[in-house]
């Protein structure tokens, strides 16, 4: 019995749908027949959204200097249906472009494959980042051209011809990045790199829309309820970038005719106050309609401009590890400051020492002279420390816990929580890269990895992490994520490094010596107690890498840097007094040496470098 | 050999007529909304058009197939299928790339797939598979708790896929549960929340002189006061309590009036007094007459304040912003042309400029010039309605009308509870997708982006809708083939 009484549910069922169906039918008789304000809607008006581009956030450095701006730009956009009765040849001249140009150009635009949002009904871009001289002729006739319209942009505008790799660039967004983000339209430009790219969404602000009646043959027909309806443009948001702008012009004009890089850091805060990479380029060959142009010229240089080596370049630490490795080893208990290692000089085995001095030596003399043979049985007798163990565990937990340790500096991986596009990792060999290339745990040995303990080998890091190991030294023991955005939040990014306090001092007396009597003897600056280490790392590509690290003044740091010099020689010779004209420009704001900086300016060390 | 004869049969081909015609009027009417005056042909591959008749052949390949599976195996596997479904929408929400906010896309080559799609036909399976085991009944909880979680574990996971209006689908197995006993009270009462979100979020903004309550608040509560006098007079059959409360209901708004002259008066806490003046009368009623049938109307007029006053809550602390607006505009609440409305305004204008005959084939200017965004996917009906007018626009519904009045011919046919229910999943699902995509285009419904079955453009709904019919087919053919 229920069961008939369920199955009469159906007529139910029928019933509702059936009703949904007529209720649809009859708004459709409203809309369509007795309704006339939709016919009107569509007959006579309709909508034409005419976008407002906000102008983009300016950026400042650290001393509220503007380093980038905007200036205005045009484009020349067209309705490929309103164009009529169009006089080619003075359109052409108008615009100062070729006839064949303008053909290919219409072409393209109608290509489906190429430009798949086309229809001839919306306007389509035909030339784009145009500059007030190259609209003035066009700007005054355009009535002559139907169809034809121009749109206004902005284009970026450098205040000084540097710091590229760090502003990066701006460039019209890629089909992917219009289909995932909805406030991209064909045609727009977005940030393609460095902290254009990282700062996108606070710089390029909100869009604005201008709402325009046009009637189906696409005639405007003036402003949508006089413009109540219009939304405003809102301009990005201004950044505060942590450089000092002096300084990385200086520091770009030493590195001309060299290649290599400079990052300076302000250890309190992880401010990075310069970061160079060279060969660069000015900024401004980036912007506009030469953008391509110059783009592939940079892309086939063989010097590869492109790159920021600051971030991207890898590089062995050589000597410049040195000071890392003595803290570390201390807090390991394999060394203390009264150990004492001997030192037969070059004739030293299995590791040649590259200086003539005493023995034996001590940790303080070890820094000072950069002794390899020390460093080598200093890493040697830490790692070993505790014997082998069966299948080598013992001599591995130890080996893992120096790597730990040396990665807690910021070595071996990228800067995740902070704000630098595109990094290189680095690399700090861990114990299962070793059980892998020797192909068992017991393969390898203290013997076997040796280069490790004076920053060859397989340890590789960046001129970035490098000046941030400084930065951390200098701060006894942490360091904040580098970064470029000046501001607070920015600040919280407190990393322990796994070394304590105690063990500093004595490093800080063997790299101030390094100016008293070491290797940077000729690049003290009077009056001021500076703490660095020369490194020269020796590489595949020709002469080694000339490298310095440090921080001044040696109480109270305010800036560490690391100077890559590549394929240059001694570290003594390029990249230290690059680091002491830096230091002598950040903390006493001028450089009183001129004919050293004139000196270092003038030495080219490649000359495939080209100015740009 | 024999196995083919008998589908050539058995196939219900009236079924298979209607479908082959909503799929060639959605590829005609897709041609129209992408097509530029200058563009090429109808099989252009580069176009959508092109694109959507790969997509119907492979369906129309994926159809037959289906029917070549012996149909016990859908029994058999149902559960098996379920649960392959609901992994791959699992897996779905780790590997898909962010669209849009939406993680509900799975690539394959260059083929991009929403699972989402096809866990509706497992869903119909399993609950068709659950629901015809021997001795169910939607009854205990026992039975009503599992029948939840099938259909809740697909919805929850396409909720955290991003598709909250494609989980919406899954509100339709209302319909099947119906026909499968549950209280017809619960569509009714269903029927009437929604009526009551209405009418206190579009009233709501609607004050009663200064700050003195407002409108919706106090006809929410007029409409439960009509309620409780409509059952005490068609239900109860005692006329006399309902005038007492008419009178009363009339006494204390008059009271509250003429109070308001010398006192403050707040006219949402008069009527909800009224309200719940009216249970405990109820009540002493109850207690004193033993009626035992006002215990019901207390019940629910508690419930209904309870309602009122979170449905506000719920509207702006559940809701997301975006939904907000969408039920907003869909009240007339906001109008703003170019801002959330934009969309159903531009697809009013659209239809509503066809007129009786439409502007013919290819012929749309709103279309063209791109007013109505997604005129392809979930916006079709624009096009038919602009390029066809009302009588095309009425031709794609009644045939609608046919394949879902065919689908329920077919599902009282069956002897089998498991086809039966099966094919109630198909009609529901249908039709639900038919009231909101189609509603939504008129401005009737909220903007929820889900596709018109057999028209939208895009594979992935064109084979789901695809697999979740012919499945049905290919058990409706069984029956015959046993009869014989
Ligand atoms: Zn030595």
């Amino acid at each position: 019995m229920i069961n008939d009484t369920l199955q009469n549910r159906r007529y139910v069922i029928a019933v509702i749908i059936s009703a949904v169906i007529v209720l649809y039918v009859l708004r459709l008789f409203t809309i369509q027949i007795i309704e006339s304000k939709y016919k009107e809607g569509a007959d006579s008006n309709a909508f034409l959204k005419k976008t407002q581009f906000p102008p983009r956030g300016l950026i400042y450095d650290r001393k509220h200097t503007l380093m980038v701006y905007n200036k205005p730009a045009y484009d020349i956009a067209l309705i490929m249906r309103e164009i009529h009765d169009l006089d080619t040849v003075a359109f052409c001249k108008a615009l100062s472009i070729d006839k064949s140009y303008f053909i290919n150009r219409i072409a393209e635009i109608k290509d489906h494959h190429r430009n798949p949002g086309y229809s001839s009904y919306t306007p389509q871009l035909f030339m784009t980042q145009l500059g007030i001289e190259d609209i003035a002729t066009i700007q005054q006739s355009m009535y002559k051209y139907p169809g034809f319209y121009i749109q206004n942009r902005t284009l970026r505008e450098y205040a000084f011809p540097s710091a590229a790799h760090v502003l990066g660039s701006i460039g019209e967004v890629s089909q992917k990045k219009i289909d995932n983000d909805d406030y991209y339209n064909q045609g727009d430009y977005a940030g393609r790199d460095g902290i254009e790219f990282t700062y996108e969404e606070q710089l390029r602000g909100e869009k604005g829309v201008e709402i325009l009646l046009r009637d189906a043959k696409g005639r405007i027909k003036g402003k949508y309820e006089n413009g109540k309806e219009d939304i405003a443009p809102k301009a990005g948001l201004n950044l505060t970038l942590t450089l000092d702008a002096q300084l990385q012009i200086l520091a770009e004009k030493l590195f001309s005719g060299k290649v290599g890089s400079v990052v300076a850091i302000e250890p309190a805060t992880g401010e990075i106050l310069a970061m160079v990479s060279n060969p660069s380029f000015n900024p401004s060959i980036l912007v506009g309609r030469q953008r391509s142009e110059n783009y592939m010229q940079l892309v086939n240089d063989p010097t590869k401009p492109l790159m920021n080596r600051a971030t991207q370049a890898q590089y062995s630490p050589g000597s410049s590890f040195k000071p890392l490795q003595a803290l570390v080893l201390q807090q390991m208990d394999g060394i203390n400051e009264s150990t004492m290692f001997a030192c037969n000089g070059p004739e030293s085995s299995p590791i040649k020492c590259t200086h003539h001095h005493g023995s034996p030596v001590s940790l303080l003399s070890a820094i000072e002279q950069s002794c390899n043979p020390y460093f080598w049985n200093a890493f040697r007798v830490t790692i070993e420390k505790d014997g082998y163990g069966e299948k080598n565990a013992i001599f591995r937990k130890n080996y893992s816990e120096w790597v730990d340790r040396i990665k807690s500096f910021g070595l071996g991986s990228k800067f995740t929580d902070g704000d630098i596009y595109e990094q290189s990792r680095g690399n700090i060999p861990s114990e299962k890269y070793y059980n892998r290339v020797y192909q068992s745990v017991t393969g390898w040995r203290a013997i076997t990895i040796r280069s490790n303990s004076i920053g060859q080998g397989e340890v590789l890091v960046t001129p970035l992490q490098l000046a941030n190991v400084m930065s951390a030294i200098a701060n006894e023991g942490y360091y904040i994520t580098p970064h470029l955005n000046k501001c607070d939040s920015m600040l919280k990014k407190i990393h322990q490094c796994k070394v304590d306090k105690k063990y500093f001092p004595i490093v800080y007396e063997g790299m101030s010596r390094v100016f008293e009597y070491g290797t940077a003897r000729a690049s003290k600056i009077e009056g001021l107690d500076m703490c660095g280490k020369t490194g020269t790392a020796d590489n595949s590509h020709g002469k080694p890498h000339s490298i310095f690290v440090g921080f001044a003044p040696r109480v109270n740091p305010k800036i560490a840097i690391a100077v890559v010099v590549e394929n240059a020689g001694f570290g003594s010779e390029y990249a230290a007094p690059i680091f002491s004209l830096l230091v002598e420009q950040y903390l006493q704001g001028k450089i009183k040496r001129v004919e050293l900086e004139d000196r270092v300016t003038k030495i080219v060390t490649n000359y495939n470098v080209q100015e740009r | 050999m024999s196995k083919n004869v008998s589908i050539r049969y058995a196939l219900d081909w009236t079924t298979v007529f209607y479908y082959v015609v909503l799929v060639l009027m959605g590829w005609i009417s897709i041609y129209g909304a992408s097509y530029n005056f200058d563009q090429a042909s109808i099989f252009d591959f580069s176009q959508r058009a092109g694109k959507q008749f790969i997509w119907i052949l492979s369906a129309f390949a994926i159809g037959g197939i289906l029917l070549l599976i012996d149909s016990k195996l859908y029994n058999i596997f149902a559960y098996f299928i379920y649960v392959g479904a609901i992994l791959l929408l699992i897996v779905t929400i780790f590997v898909a790339h962010d669209i849009k906010g939406s993680r509900s896309w799975l690539m394959i080559g260059p083929i991009s797939f929403q699972p989402a799609e096809l866990a509706k036909m497992a869903t119909a399976l399993g609950l068709a598979k659950f629901m015809s085991a021997y001795n169910y009944k939607l009854k205990t909880w026992k039975d009503l708790i599992p029948l939840g979680l099938i259909i809740f574990a697909p919805f929850i996971l396409i909720i955290l896929q991003n598709e909250t209006g494609t989980a919406l689908v899954y509100v339709a197995f209302l319909l099947m549960l119906y026909r499968e006993g549950m209280k017809g009270i619960v569509l009714l009462i269903g029927s009437f929340t929604i009526l009551l979100f209405v009418i206190i979020i579009k009233l709501s903004i609607v004050t009663l002189q200064v700050d003195q309550g407002t409108l919706g608040m106090v006809l929410g509560m007029g409409i439960i006061l009509l309620v409780q006098i409509g059952y005490a007079i068609f239900i109860c059959r005692n006329q006399k309590e309902a005038i007492i409360l008419l009178l009363g209901t009339i006494l204390v708004g008059v009271a509250a009036y003429i109070l308001n002259i010398w006192f403050y008066v707040n006219y949402n806490y008069v009527s909800i007094f009224t309200v719940v003046a009216s249970c405990i009368y109820w009540i002493f009623i109850e207690l004193f007459h033993r009626y035992k049938k006002y215990w019901f109307l207390v019940l629910f007029s508690i419930c209904s304040v309870l309602f009122c006053f979170s449905a506000d809550y719920l509207f702006e602390k559940v809701l997301e912003p975006h939904q907000q607006v969408r039920i907003k505009v869909l009240l007339n609440m906001e109008d703003a042309p170019l801002g959330a409305g934009y969309n159903v305004n531009q697809s009013k204008i659209a239809i509503g400029s066809g007129g009786f005959w439409g502007k013919g084939f290819l012929n749309g200017t709103q279309t063209k010039l791109k007013y109505v965004p997604e005129q392809d996917t979930d916006f079709i009906f624009c096009t038919v309605g602009e390029e066809h007018g009302f009588w095309g626009s009425t031709l794609v519904l009644f045939v609608f009308w046919l394949l879902l009045m065919r689908i329920l011919r077919i599902a009282e046919r069956q002897r089998e509870a498991f086809s039966r229910i099966y094919a109630y999943c198909v009609a529901s699902i249908l039709f639900f997708h038919l009231m909101i995509n189609v509603g939504m285009v008129l401005g009737i419904m909220p903007v929820i982006g889900i596709p018109l079955p057999f028209f939208s453009y895009g594979g992935s709904s064109l084979w789901g809708f695809t697999i979740l019919l012919f499945i049905l087919l290919r058990l409706d053919a069984a029956r015959l083939e046993r009869m014989r």
